[in-house]
Parts: structure tokens; sequence; C-alpha cells
């Protein structure tokens, strides 16, 4: 879960670093009435959970409380990568001296939390990473011991910083880091930390990210910030997504439903995770058009997957549908086949040319094929690989027309 | 020979009172597992199917060898009872869980570390010695777990865990028996990886080459390749890499969280150019997999 920058920020205050005095507005005329508050010139930051804001024109300044209103105006109806703002963040503009990044994430490698901090800050670390990357300094820290401040020194100094700007530097780093672990985030950034021109560390803008598996355990903290989780997906979901998810949520057996829309004419009833990914590629690879990706697993019933398949079937374009798993443990291949079958017959197709392949193996198989060739569904067992299944279905299409 | 499970291993399921845990305990006893006790907290003196239930992995250790725990606790309790298992001894922890935080994650490995016990794990479906045991719920029921896996020389790993059975059926299908196979387990940090458990299959005399399934998203498969371009490898190795569609929608969650693309470096494609730089085999077509796996021990 990605907080917004006011949310992050008000995060940061608590751990103790400082940020700059902002507004949240949601309405031009609350951004001149913040913009007046903390003074010209102000800097007004749309609210939307994608980069790239500044150069979409998302991040603007302001001299006077008329411009504060009309910049407003145009950050608040504008859309950053097909999202829409939030709200208005005013702040004043603040005269930096020296710009550094400070980041904290898990390595995946070393399996350890890893605290990053670089004298560049302000642009993309990935590109200092890049050009200079001796102005990037790494280091990782324990997860189990209690943490005290000597890694983030160590890392800060291997910069070749001291004095204050070495004690500033890691007090913001620690207390970043101290955060990152108590509270089950996955990536906290700030880009820029500035240091002003009357000597203060301040936090211009930041990036931070909640492990999802533990917003149940972070209710607190979620509160304390006002933070909703709901409304953050990369993409807003599609109707079509939306009614999928409300089948799979229909009974509690089994997953069948977790759908992403695309624009083919195949349909796709595949899973589980990596089985779901062989299938689509084998699809494409051989020129068909999913309609859909998709995942079903567990046991689902026989009328969540008949409903999904009546779903999938009602998408303007969608002719056939292909079901292909991997071979299941516990998924009863005889359920799925009659829900895909039931899903057909009621609405108004013929299974026999609407399934262009089934190719489940594994529990219950016999019952599963068994119904199939009674309806003259093609059906393939376990000697039939997932993409060679995939390219049969496709087959099948291209040659009946 | 195998890797980490073999017919003498003696495991305990962690959480054994649980639904699935019951279910995959009488798997791995029907398919002649050793499984010696389970546990769960406030349910000691009890069996199930014949397997005596303790109130902690200690009550088992200072009466009996413990070579390996199944972990299928709940999420929010997993970190507690690996940091049990470890402290108790058991050197192998297989964690089935999934959803665990990752924080929790990252402090059971470091644990591990500074005890010398190994994770398989988490979100991992087990390891299988075809022939010999199985650990965790991989294969499913034991007819059809003997369908799909039989023993041979192909060491397999796997990010999904279906697609662990599925690799192994098809090499089963093309006359290719499997030495071990591992579910490494879905989660973007995980107990053993690609280039960590590479050295143990190049030290068993039985596996003579190594089928990987791999995924987009994450550093994984560029370690491997890394390791295998630096030390070289005394096996073949062949990898399919599922997802390449997954680049067309970046930002979007497909199967796995460890498949959220994040960007060019660990793209399908970019894996695939990594890899084969490092005389790593990448199978474009999943069905190609036993061709290849055949050329590469000479017998194709």
């Amino acid at each position: 879960m990605r907080f917004y920058e006011f949310e992050a920020k008000a995060f940061l205050a608590r751990q103790g670093i400082a940020i700059p005095q902002g507004r949240l507005a949601h309405t031009a005329g609350e951004a001149a009435e913040a913009a007046s508050t903390v003074g010209f010139p102000a800097v007004l930051k749309s609210q939307v959970l994608s980069g790239g804001r500044m150069k979409a024109g998302g991040i603007r300044f302001a001299e006077s409380a008329a411009e504060a209103r009309e910049t407003a105006e145009a950050i608040l109806g504008l859309e950053v990568r097909g999202r829409q703002p939030v709200g208005v963040l005013v702040e004043p503009r603040a005269a930096v001296v020296q710009e550094y990044y400070l980041g904290v994430t898990y390595d995946t490698l070393a399996k350890l939390p890893v605290a990053i901090i670089s004298d560049r800050g302000g642009i993309d670390i990935e590109e200092v990473a890049e050009k200079e990357p001796e102005h990037i300094s790494r280091r990782n820290f324990s997860s189990l011991l209690p943490l005290t401040e000597f890694p983030f020194k160590d890392c800060v100094a291997s910069l070749g910083i001291s004095g204050g700007e070495l004690t500033a530097l890691t007090g913001a780093l620690f207390r970043l880091a101290r955060g990152f672990l108590e509270h089950d985030l996955t990536l906290a950034e700030i880009n820029p930390l500035a240091r002003l021109e009357d000597g203060a560390y301040v936090a211009l803008d930041c990036h931070i990210e909640l492990e999802d598996e533990a917003v149940g355990r972070q209710k607190a903290l979620l509160e304390a910030l006002g933070a909703n989780p709901g409304g953050r997906a990369a993409r807003p979901p599609t109707p079509l997504e939306l009614r999928a998810a409300e089948v799979d949520s229909s009974d509690h057996r089994g997953v069948a439903g977790r759908l992403v829309e695309f624009d083919g004419s195949l349909g796709l009833i595949i899973g589980g995770g990596g089985a779901s990914l062989t299938a689509f590629d084998a699809v494409r690879r051989h020129g068909g058009k999913p309609a859909d990706y998709c995942e079903i697993g567990g046991n689902p019933s026989v009328s969540k997957v008949a409903e999904l398949t009546k779903l999938i079937l009602s998408k303007p374009g969608v002719e056939r549908v292909a079901v292909i798993m991997n071979v299941v443990n516990n998924t009863r291949v005889d359920l799925v086949a009659r829900g895909v079958v039931k899903g057909c017959v009621e609405s108004g197709r013929d299974p026999s040319t609407t399934i262009a392949a089934f190719r489940i193996p594994g529990a219950w198989e016999e019952e599963g094929f068994r119904l199939l060739r009674h309806y003259g569904v093609q059906y393939f067992d376990r000697t039939v690989s997932i993409d060679e299944a995939a390219r049969r279905a496709i087959g099948s299409m291209s040659t009946e027309r | 020979m195998a890797i980490l499970v073999e017919e003498s291993t003696s495991v305990i399921v962690q959480g054994i009172t649980g639904r699935e845990a019951v279910s995959f305990t009488r798997d791995m006893l029907d398919y002649g597992a050793k499984v010696v006790g389970g546990v769960t907290p406030g349910r000691g003196g009890r069996d199930v199917l014949g397997v005596p239930v303790y109130d902690s992995v200690r009550q088992i250790t200072e009466k009996e060898r413990v070579d390996a725990s199944v972990l299928a606790v709940p999420a929010p309790f997993v970190r507690d009872a690996a940091f049990e298992a470890i402290e108790a001894g058991v050197p192998l922890l297989v964690i089935v869980t999934e959803r665990v935080p990752r924080r929790d994650v990252v402090q059971v490995l470091e644990l591990a570390r500074l005890r010398g016990s190994r994770v398989i794990g988490p979100n991992t479906m087990g390891v299988i010695s075809p022939g010999k045991t199985k650990v965790g719920s991989i294969g499913g029921p034991a007819e059809d777990t003997r369908k799909a896996f039989v023993p041979g020389p192909v060491g397999v790993m796997s990010r999904s865990g279906g697609m662990t059975t599925e690799l192994a059926n098809l090499l089963t299908q093309n006359g290719l028996g499997q030495s071990t196979a591992i579910s490494m387990g879905g989660d973007p940090i995980v107990g053993g990886t690609f280039a960590e458990v590479l050295p143990m299959w190049q030290e068993d005399p039985e596996t003579k080459a190594l089928v990987l399934f791999c995924e987009p998203g994450g550093p994984l498969e560029a370690a491997l390749a890394k390791k295998v371009q630096c030390k070289g490898s005394s096996l073949p190795i062949v990898a399919f890499i599922a997802g390449h569609f997954t680049a067309d929608m970046p930002g979007v969650r497909f199967g796995h969280a460890g498949s959220i693309v994040e960007g060019k470096a660990d793209t399908a494609a970019e894996k695939a150019r990594i890899m084969r730089e490092a005389g790593i085999i990448v199978a474009d077509d999943f069905s190609e997999i036993p061709a290849l796996v055949k050329r590469a021990l000479g017998e194709g």
C-alpha cells in the first residue's frame, strides 16, 4: 500500500524527521487560503499516487493567493498517468543549499533491510547509481538486533561526510530505518532531504509503501494517519474486473474470478499463478488474443466457475474460452468442467464450439473428461502440456473459420 | 542420494491440527514420509492420523532426532513457530504458510542464518525426493504424486508451487525422472534461492541436470546467472521464464507478489538475456524443456 505524499510526510513527522509546514487542500479556494497561511512563494503539489508529477505539471509554484487559486484549479483537474489527484499539498517554497537521498528497503539477496544514502539527492537515484556510484552508500542492518545508530553513521560517513552534517543525516537515516521496521514498510524513501539556508534538514518529498500483508496489524498507524487502504490500485479496476471480483467473493470455496481484462477474442479460465503466466504467454506466442488474464485455484464451486464463464462470455468480442490449468492436487477437475459447461449453456452457447480447449489433469479427471466427451468438448489430459493445449486451442479456432 | 530430504528424513509438522495440515500430513504418510510428531500449543497429548501431537518442538527434539519441520501455522504465528524450531535445533524448515509479512520473514531468515538452519519458503508447497519422501503438500495425494514425480537425474526448482508438479509431470511424461523437486515459494524474499541451492545440486551424485521455473520480478535469476558466470556450473541448467506478457502492463499484480514488474532489469525478456549470457539454456516454449534436458545430458 503506497502512501500519498501528505500521509507519508505525516508519518515522517511522527518518526521525528522534520517536514515543511504544509497544508492539504481539496479545492482551489482552500489552496489559496493555505498558500496565504504558509507564505509566498508557495509550492503546490498534486497528491496523486504516481511518479512523474513534476514533468506532468503536477508540481507548480505560486507568488500570490490569486495565482495559487488558479494553479490549484489546474492541478486538481490534471490526471497524472491515468490517476486523479485527491488534493493539493501547499507548502512554503524552501531555500535549499544541498539535497540528499535517504532510503530504506529490503535487500532480496542479502535478505536483510538495507539503508541507502546519497549526497546527490533530488534526482532519480537509479541514475546516480549508474553514473556516479561513488556518491551512493549502502549498508545492510540487522532485522533482529536492537536498532542503534552506528550502522547508519557508517553508511553516511563512507560518503566522506563529517561534522554536524554527519550527525544530522545519521539521525534522520536511523529514524527512517526504525520507522521502517516498526511499521512493516517495504519502502521508505526521502528524496530529497534538504539542508536549508538556515541549517535545518527537512524532508521535501518522500515515497513510502506499507506491506500489503501487514495492513491488518498496522491499523493503529493507518488510523493515526487517517489513511484508507482502498482505491490505490495501479490501474482502477474495469467494470468487468469488479464483477469478476464479486463472483469470486460470492462464496468462500476456491478462487475463480481474479481477473485482469485485455482486448482479445479468446476468454481464458486459467490458473494458478505460474500456470496462468505460462498459459497466457503460450496463447500469445501462438497468435491468440486473450480477452482476459485470470487465476482459478483451490477448489471453486460449480456455480462460481459457471458465473465466471458467463461473465467472460458476456464480454463483447469474446468468441471462445480456453480452460487451462497445471496438474492440480486439490482442485476437482469434474467441478470445474461442470461449471464451464453450465456457464456456456446458460449463456445460450454450445459448449463444443465455445470451449476451444479444456486441459486440467488431476483429481476426479475421469468424471470431468466423461462430461466433456458427452458435450463434445476438446479436452486434454496430462500427456499434453500447457503450451501445447494453448496451441491446439488456437488451432481449432482458426481452422473453423 | 537427493538433496534436502531423503528416505530417512524425520519430519514434524507445526500446526498439525489445522485442516490443510491434516490433509497434507495424510498425503506425506501415504507417500512414506517419516512423520514423528506434530505441534499445536494446547493440544499436546492428542494425535492426528496416529501422529502424536505435542505442545512444543522441544518436547519432540528432547526425545528424538528431527531433521525437518513443515510450518503450516497461520501467518501471524509463523515467526514465533519458526524461531521455536530454529532454537530447538531443527536443521530444515519448510514454511508453507502464505501471506507472512516480509519483516517476519526476514527475521526468521536472519535467525536461521545465525543458528545454521536452512529455510525453504514461505509460501512453498514443499520439497520432494521422488520415491523417497516428501515434505509439505507438494504433489497432493500420494497416488497423484506418484503419477507426476518419478525418481531420476533431474533437479527441479520452481518459483511457482503448482508449476513444480507440472514441470515434474512434463519431465516424467518424457522419460526423465527427478532427483529432488523444490517449490521455492512465491514470495519476494524466500529462504532457498536458485543461487544458494546450486552448490547442493552440484554435490549430489544423482543429479545430472537442473530445470528451473522462473517468473518476472526480483533479482533471483540474475543472481544465479552471475554465480554461474563467475564460478561456472558442473551441471547443465535449463530455465523457463513465464510471464513475458507482464512487461506490457507494468505495475499490475499478476500471480505471485514476486512477479510485480518494477523495471526493465527484472522482466522475463531481460532475465532470459542475462541467463543465456551466463551459459544457461533458456527454453522458449514450456514443452521444449525435456528435449533441451536430453540434449544437455547427451541423450538427444
